[in-house]
């Protein structure tokens, strides 16, 4: 079982056998091996999206939880959220995969990498959504409330819409943070776009070319994720942040 | 001391000073009224080479402003300003927020620069407060430390920019008290004002500014009380 | 059947103690050399103009956008490759305070930013010099308002150096992958290394909340 932990990186330690001066770039065999790369890029995607819908839905609940003051709930969100913000993300994701594993619990490369970016992404997101809406004066809710409305349409209408405007940003950013740390999965030979990067230049010892074609597929899918952050936003809020 | 001889200005292409001329003597207090846009700011921000001219001169002291040999710097260590907005630096007492520019700017000891803060400090009312920050105090008192900031420069002249217009209205008093100080003290000083109280009872002459141009000036009393133009009898009836 | 392994044991501390100290190591150097070339690039993005900004922006734009592990892969196997191998510290340290440095000059541009033209105005108008509006005002007011920003990209930095591990730097989460291989005891050593860098993040990283709370009021 121990014999599990690896380490995929170790190729590149052998650089004693440096090629020198006269490296030649080959970038057939990285063409060749497209698609999967970009059933790779597919996955990392795939698990950063659904690590983020995960993580915002248990956020709402450790931020309620943490905002109600009542005891218990209070303690397991306080916990919760201060241990995600405090220790690593690789430290996470080998407690998922190894430390689990000695428990019992075999996670697949995917799920321990999903389960460890949602922990972090409703730990942090958890604090986002508490700053937002604490951020909004009391006064718009008496003010709300003078003009005639109920409750809910305070929230519907004025509390929540500006929340929404305040997290809009710290939520993108952690979206892109966790697709760039998705490549994780790198150490648990996960098949997102780094775990391929790694498995196809191992087969081939193109080492250079297959990870500079990764590092600008992840530059063109955090920037697309941005523009249409921004797009969106301008949809969203009619240019007003 | 100061001589602003027909002075343009623009901004790209709307002109704010159309040929303005003003001549301040020693120890003489201008106070300069007008609208706003009227182009009365702006000129101070001239006179302290924060803003260029197009056209005309301004001589400060013999010393031509806007010439390219002169070094503003220098220049204006002579003119103390004061602005609407106090500027304390809120990382410093107030002590040393007087202290700052004499020590770096004058090169003097740090024993002779502080002196010389605490002196000004106790002159416009404020001896009590050397060791506060300033972000503790009420915006009069910040904008006296303002005051006291730059008359630690020892300046031959003071320009102040509307500098009751951003304070709560029981707090205009104890700075407009500071400025009826300096000037029964002699010192030379231009006032943008929107104060005709002030400006009536505090200085020599007033000006009123019209769309860049001085469309009157004359003896304090006779301009707020009594204006010929029929421009600034139109704007003194409306702010009354 | 455990006879291929033995148990944690005492003797096992110093090794662990060097996987902390290069841990420290790292991130001191990445963290201090991130600071000063941040503080340098943050500065010549406030001041500088529209084309300079437009440049400077690509280049930490590409450190941001591209995941450090993959960094951190590319630029040590790119040396080795040209010849010049580099000491995993090294290589380590290099992209580390890069990385580093493509944050620290956000934040400490806003720093420069959030100093307003009517502060400088009014320091320029007691005749203080451009740079002495720099040295005295901009950098001081500027710097105390960004604190909480900067400690929270040094904690990152903390936290993101255990990924140098995969060039090979025996940092901590490293030196304690070792000892599973060889005690099997996975779950123990690294609930010790999540303990650690918790002791090291948790209190700087309530310290810049506090401090963020302080000078919201």
């Amino acid at each position: 079982m121990g014999a599990l932990i690896k380490h995929p990186s170790d190729p590149f330690l052998t650089t004693e056998s440096g090629q020198g001066m006269d490296y030649e770039f080959h970038w057939n065999v990285v063409f060749q091996n497209m698609p999967e790369l970009l059933n790779g890029a597919f996955v990392t995607l795939h698990v950063s999206v659904l690590a983020m819908l995960l993580g915002i839905v248990i956020a709402i609940l450790l931020a309620i939880a943490k905002m109600n003051n009542s005891k218990p709930y209070c303690y397991i969100a306080t916990t919760w959220v201060e241990i995600a913000r405090n220790t690593p993300a690789l430290f996470q994701i080998y407690m998922a995969y190894f430390g689990l594993g000695a428990l019992g619990i075999h996670l697949s490369p995917y799920v321990a990498v999903l389960s460890a970016l949602v922990f972090i992404n409703a730990g942090y997101l958890t604090e986002t959504f508490r700053g937002g809406f604490q951020s909004i004066p009391n006064t718009q809710y008496s003010a709300s409330k003078s003009l005639g409305m109920t409750s809910i349409q305070v929230y519907r209408y004025i509390i929540l819409p500006q929340m929404l405007r305040r997290i809009y940003h710290p939520m993108t950013n952690q979206f892109v943070w966790s697709i760039l740390m998705s490549s994780l999965g790198i150490l648990v030979g996960m098949g997102e776009l780094s775990g391929t990067t790694q498995r196809l230049q191992s087969l081939s010892f193109r080492t250079l070319e297959f990870f500079m074609v990764a590092a600008v597929m992840y530059f063109i899918i955090t920037k697309l994720v941005l523009i249409s952050s921004s797009l969106l936003s301008r949809k969203l809020f009619k240019g007003e942040i | 001391m100061i001589s602003i001889q027909n002075v343009h200005k623009s901004f790209g292409d709307l002109e704010v000073l159309k040929g303005v001329s003003l001549d301040v003597n020693d120890g003489e207090v201008v106070s300069i009224i007008g609208g706003s846009g009227s182009g009365k700011s702006t000129l101070l921000y001239c006179i302290n080479a924060i803003e260029n001219i197009q056209k005309g001169k301004i001589i400060v002291d013999g010393v031509d402003v806007h010439s390219k040999e002169t070094n503003k710097d220098k220049l204006r260590q002579k003119l103390g300003m004061v602005f609407q907005q106090w500027n304390s630096f809120p990382h410093m007492t107030v002590l040393e927020n007087a202290a700052l520019a004499p020590r770096i700017v004058k090169k003097m000891s740090k024993e002779e620069a502080i002196e010389i803060a605490k002196k000004e400090l106790v002159h416009v009312g404020l001896g009590d407060k050397f060791d506060v920050y300033p972000t503790k105090m009420s915006g009069g008192q910040q904008q006296r430390l303002a005051i006291a900031r730059a008359l630690a420069m020892k300046p031959d002249c003071m320009l102040f920019d509307e500098v009751t217009s951003a304070l709560d209205p029981e707090l205009v008093g104890e700075v407009l008290d500071t400025l009826r100080l300096l000037a029964d003290e002699g010192m030379t000083m231009i006032c943008v004002t929107h104060e005709m109280g002030f400006a009536r009872d505090v200085s020599d002459r007033v000006a009123y500014f019209h769309e860049g141009v001085i469309a009157e000036i004359g003896e304090a009393k006779q301009v707020i009380i009594d204006p010929q133009n029929p421009l600034t009898q139109k704007f003194l009836s409306k702010v009354r | 059947m455990n006879s291929l392994f033995t148990p944690l044991s005492w003797s096992d501390t110093g090794f662990i103690l060097i996987g902390v100290m290069n841990t420290v190591t790292i991130s001191i150097v990445a963290i201090v050399l991130g600071t000063l070339l941040g503080l340098a690039v943050g500065f010549l993005r406030a001041e500088s103009s529209k084309v300079v900004n437009v440049l400077l922006g690509s280049v930490l734009d590409i450190l941001r956008s591209v995941p450090l592990i993959i960094q951190l892969i590319l630029f040590s196997t790119f040396v080795g490759a040209m010849g010049y191998p580099l000491d995993p510290f090294v290589a380590g340290s290099i992209i580390l305070s890069l990385y580093t440095m493509a944050f620290m000059s956000e934040v400490f541009r806003s720093g420069f930013e959030s100093v307003h033209q009517s502060m400088r105005t009014s320091a320029r108008s007691l005749g203080m010099s451009y740079w002495q509006t720099i040295f005295y005002i901009r950098l001081p007011i500027g710097l105390r308002a960004v604190f909480p920003s900067w400690l929270g990209v040094a904690l990152s930095v903390i936290k993101d150096s255990a990924l140098v591990s995969v060039i090979g730097y025996m940092e901590l989460l490293r030196t304690s992958d070792q000892l599973i291989s060889r005690t099997q005891q996975p779950l123990m050593i690294l609930i010790g290394v999540g303990i650690f860098y918790f002791i090291i993040s948790y209190p700087l990283s309530s310290y810049g909340r506090y401090v963020e709370r302080k000078m919201a009021i």
